[in-house]
Formats: C-alpha cells, sequence, structure tokens
C-alpha cells in the first residue's frame, strides 16, 4: 500500500514535468484540482514569512489564462525546460489526501542551444488521490531569490 | 575623462558604446553612482526597528544601511578599514554592532571604527604603533535621506537635498503612491543580460509600453489611446507616467493593423487578476516614476513596488524588486495585492518582456559601436506632456547622463 501511494505520486510528479518540458502547456491545469492552487516562491520569502508569489494561481481558470497569455501575448526567447524531480518523500494526511515533498532541478534550453541550470528547490504539495491523482496545492520553492531574463514556462 | 564624441543629432541619438564599453561603465560608477546623485538604498520598513540593518548597492559599492539605537538612519560603505573585507554579511537583521570576520575590527550603527582587536598588543608585545591611524581608511560614510518611506544614500556633499534633487515635478507623484506606513509583501531579483543603462531608457520609455507587452493591450489595460501623461523634470533626470482607468472601447489599434492588437474572442476566465479599487482616490491605474540614475517605483493596478537597478558589469544588470502594500491593509486587499503580483516581477504578465527585449538590444549592437539609436518619438523635446506616443523621458534620461559624464 504504502509503494503504491508512492509510485502513484512520483507518477504525478513525472508525468506533471514531461508536460512542461515537451511543451504540453494546455495540459498543464488539469494536474490540479478545478480549485487547486499553484504558487511559485522562493525559499527566503519563506523564511521571512513573506507571502510574496513569484506567480500564483487559484484554480485551472486562472492557470488557463497564464497558458493563453504565454501562448498568445507574452513575448519571450524560444526556451525549453528539463526538469529532474527527485527526493520524493510521501506522507499521508487524511480521507483520500497526501503530503509531497520533492526536489527539483530545471534546466533551461535556449533556442541558440544555451542550457543553463534556471532553477533548483522543493516542491510542496497537498495532492487528493481520487479518481486520479491531482495537485490541490503546489508550492514550488524556489532556492535562489535570482530570476535570470524572466520566468514565462511554469515550473 | 572619456574620450568621446557624441552624435551631431544630439539627444535624439544614442551611440552605441554608452552600453558597451568597460571605460563608461568605471567613469559611471565615479561620475554618478559614487557622484552627485541620490541612489534609492531600502525601505523605511525594511529597518522596523532600532539597531536593524539591512545590505544593498550603490552602483558597484556595497553598503549597510543602519538604524541605530535611537531611531536614526545611517549608511556607509560594506568595507572593512583594514583590509577591505565585507564587515556585515547578512542581508538583514539586527546587531549590537558590527564585526568584520576577517580580524575582528567593529563598526557602530553609523560605521565608525569601534575598535581594533589587538590595537596595543598583548603584554607590550604586538599591536599598532600609537601614531597609526587606520580610521584614515574607514568605510565611506553617505549622506541619508528619506521621503515617504524610501531611503536614498549619497557620497556627495554637493548635491542638494533630496527634496531638491527630485523636484516639484515629480516630488508629489511620490508622495500620491506612497500615503501610509508600508509593510513589505516580498522581494525578488531579475538578473537582466543587459546594461543597466537599458533598463532605464526602457522604463522611461511610454511610447513601448502597450506594443511590447502585448497583455496589456488585449485585455486593454493600457493603450496609447487611454488618457495619460507624463512628466520629465527640467534636467531630464527623474520622470513620471500615468495611465487613467477608463474603459477603452477604441480600435485604433486595430485598425492600425497592430500585432499588439486585441485578438477576437480572447478574454481572461479570471478577471480577479485586474480588479483593482482605486485606493488612492484619484482614478489612477497605473503610474510608472523613476528617479536617476536607478530608482523605479510602480503602481500598477493594486500592486506597489519599488524597484532597485544594481549595475553588474558593462552588459549585466540586477534588478531588485521589493513589492509593499500598506500596514492597514485588509486581509481582501492583501489578497488583491497578491494576485497582481501575477503583472510584475520575472513572472508577471506585463514586465516578463522588459528583460528579453532590453538583452535583445545588447546582442543586437555587438558589431555596431559606431551606431546610435535613435529616439525621435515627439521629435527632439525633453518636457512633460499629455502624449505618451513620445521618447521625450528618454531623452531626458541622456541629457542627465551626460550631464554627469561631460560628454
Amino acid at each position: 500500500m504504502e509503494i503504491e501511494l508512492q509510485l502513484a505520486v512520483e507518477r504525478l510528479h513525472a508525468q506533471y514535468a514531461h508536460a512542461l518540458d515537451a511543451d504540453r502547456l494546455e495540459d498543464w491545469p488539469n494536474f490540479f484540482t478545478e480549485n487547486g492552487r499553484y504558487r511559485i516562491a522562493t525559499a527566503e520569502n519563506e523564511a521571512r514569512g513573506l507571502p510574496l508569489p513569484v506567480l500564483y494561481a487559484e484554480g485551472r481558470g486562472m492557470m488557463r489564462d497564464r497558458v493563453q497569455s504565454l501562448r498568445h501575448a507574452n513575448i519571450y526567447e524560444p526556451q525549453r525546460y528539463r526538469h529532474m524531480v527527485s527526493g520524493v518523500i510521501v506522507e499521508p494526511v487524511s480521507d483520500g489526501r497526501v503530503r509531497s515533498s520533492a526536489n527539483f532541478l530545471v534546466l533551461r534550453i535556449m533556442q541558440g542551444g544555451d542550457t543553463t541550470l534556471f532553477a533548483s528547490g522543493r516542491y510542496l504539495d497537498r495532492i487528493v488521490l481520487a479518481p486520479e491523482p491531482l495537485y490541490e496545492e503546489r508550492v514550488v520553492v524556489c532556492d535562489s531569490r535570482r530570476f535570470d531574463t524572466l520566468l514565462a514556462i511554469p515550473l | 575623462m572619456l574620450e568621446r564624441s557624441w552624435p551631431a543629432e544630439g539627444v535624439t541619438r544614442v551611440p552605441y558604446w554608452v552600453y558597451q564599453d568597460e571605460d563608461v561603465y568605471r567613469e559611471e560608477q565615479e561620475r554618478i553612482f559614487r557622484g552627485p546623485a541620490w541612489s534609492y538604498l531600502c525601505l523605511e520598513a525594511e529597518l522596523p526597528e532600532p539597531k536593524s540593518f539591512v545590505t544593498t548597492f550603490v552602483g558597484d559599492m556595497p553598503v549597510v544601511v543602519t538604524r541605530d539605537a535611537k531611531g536614526a538612519l545611517h549608511a556607509w560603505e560594506n568595507r572593512c578599514a583594514h583590509r577591505g573585507a565585507l564587515v556585515c554579511m547578512q542581508p538583514r537583521g539586527t546587531a549590537e554592532r558590527f564585526t568584520c570576520i576577517y580580524h575582528n575590527w567593529t563598526y557602530d550603527h553609523a560605521g565608525n571604527l569601534a575598535s581594533v582587536a589587538f590595537r596595543k598588543g598583548i603584554a607590550g608585545k604586538g599591536g599598532m604603533p600609537a601614531g597609526a591611524r587606520p580610521e584614515s581608511q574607514a568605510p565611506k560614510q553617505l549622506r541619508v535621506s528619506s521621503i515617504n518611506g524610501l531611503v536614498f544614500g549619497t557620497l556627495s556633499t554637493q548635491v542638494p537635498a533630496l527634496e531638491a534633487y527630485i523636484g516639484p515635478e515629480i516630488l508629489p507623484r511620490i508622495g500620491r503612491v506612497l500615503k501610509k506606513p508600508l509593510r513589505v509583501l516580498g522581494a525578488y531579483t531579475q538578473v537582466l543580460p543587459n546594461n543597466w543603462k537599458l533598463y532605464m531608457d526602457n522604463v522611461k520609455d511610454t511610447y513601448h509600453a502597450s506594443l511590447l507587452h502585448l497583455f496589456f493591450t488585449r485585455f486593454r489595460i493600457n493603450r496609447l489611446t487611454q488618457k495619460g501623461g507624463v512628466f520629465v523634470s527640467p534636467d531630464g533626470a527623474h520622470h513620471c507616467t500615468y495611465t487613467e482607468i477608463v474603459d477603452d472601447q477604441g480600435d485604433a489599434y486595430e485598425k492600425n493593423g497592430m500585432r499588439s492588437a486585441g485578438s477576437q474572442g480572447f478574454a481572461l476566465e479570471s478577471p480577479e487578476v485586474l480588479d483593482q479599487v482605486d485606493e488612492l482616490g484619484d482614478g489612477v491605474s497605473i503610474q510608472i516614476l523613476s528617479l536617476f540614475p536607478g530608482f523605479v517605483l510602480h503602481q500598477i493596478r493594486n500592486s506597489l513596488a519599488a524597484r532597485q537597478v544594481v549595475p553588474k558589469g558593462v552588459g549585466r544588470t540586477e534588478l531588485h524588486w521589493t513589492l509593499f502594500g500598506f500596514a492597514d491593509d485588509d486581509e481582501a486587499m492583501t489578497k488583491r495585492r497578491l494576485l497582481q503580483a501575477n503583472l510584475v516581477g520575472p513572472a508577471g504578465y506585463i514586465s516578463m518582456e522588459d528583460g528579453a527585449a532590453t538583452g535583445f538590444v545588447q546582442r543586437g549592437i555587438a558589431g555596431s559601436r559606431d551606431r546610435a539609436s535613435v529616439i525621435e518619438m515627439g521629435g527632439a523635446a525633453i518636457g512633460s506632456g499629455d502624449s505618451r506616443i513620445t521618447e521625450t523621458a528618454v531623452r531626458g534620461l541622456w541629457k542627465a547622463w551626460r550631464q554627469y559624464m561631460q560628454v
């Protein structure tokens, strides 16, 4: 049971990462519950108890807005990510929910080939298991307060 | 002294070497950042109690800002008198005194050298001679002044008082926004792959806002057809632009076939990200204000922030964003500000392009030190007006820069 839970959460993290890395941004909101929350924060602000997000969405609608804007409004140099997700810890909470904490690295590959370590940090998640595992909340805590040039694609 | 000549056209041309040359960068540090200009240091809200401190920069120079036991503000170079090491390593906190880790020389809140470890040696052996004057190399102390909770510093004894430096055109526009004590919501840094002045002239460029930032235009947040205007200080150094809250139903962009024109059927599912409460009571939806050399204050709907422009070499700039609200904000207002944080910063719907565009200029000009950018929207004038299809504030920047650089 415990192993199944671990595998289910790791599969969700992997599918999420593959969707972003493969530019399937339209799938991104569907990894969340209808009212799911997504927040990119920095470790510094979290440690200071400051609520400022780098990016914040409440519900799939806001996430779809973000994707629409990236597709049709925002202008940025073509780029891709490669996510490395590891060290996944899963803790059951209650009534079909688990908490997960995982490390991530995101490499950013620019159209000219420049590849840099764009972000590192932790995913702090609350996940609903049924009928299929979905994020009820995903907080992306970046280790650094610095962001190079811009952050377009979600982490 | 810079051996350079400016294009004959004057202020409507900006030669590309200004963004590229090492000696220009070094000279700017001396003549501007360590010269007769006030630089933004931090918010007073970041120094809430006696004995608190933050570290910051004036150009390349690391600086410690403190509030002493009696509540007075000080700023001093973060450099030990002894060997030049950083005195203060932490970004912020409270301290009784400041001790350099290298050899334990200590400083008070005003940056005065308070003690030298083993200055008189031990048991008559070692130590410094009686006539030694290590104080002669003490950290430089800055003049400090604050306005509406913004703290500024300068090494110059010549520059006029901060209020006079900013001037009557721009000063009231700061007080317009910063009406009450502030509460910091958070901070982050955007690293820009370009010279610091490319960011400053981007900020002052009222012409680009609705053309580059399509989110503005698509959702009719800020079109140049909306009512607004620009103020420029007579010396060109500072500017303020604003847009009024209106529901723009015009179609000037569509008729001109512009890329930024609205596409049919493109609407936000969750427009609450844009919901503005007219908290300042004057019907202004956006105000962007800049002070020479590297400070920006923004009000974008209910998003409020200070942006500090920190040069990190010829082709690299750090933008230190600090977002805030007012100390008496209720929960709904804080939530509104946090949602509107989506508009700004490195992931901001209406700011992410700035880093890309200015970086593109830095890359585009690599082979053309001998060419210049064309800054002729609105003619050659520098001054205030009610059109934002102008580059008047950009020309102001260069007028001021040339004055400082004597070029």
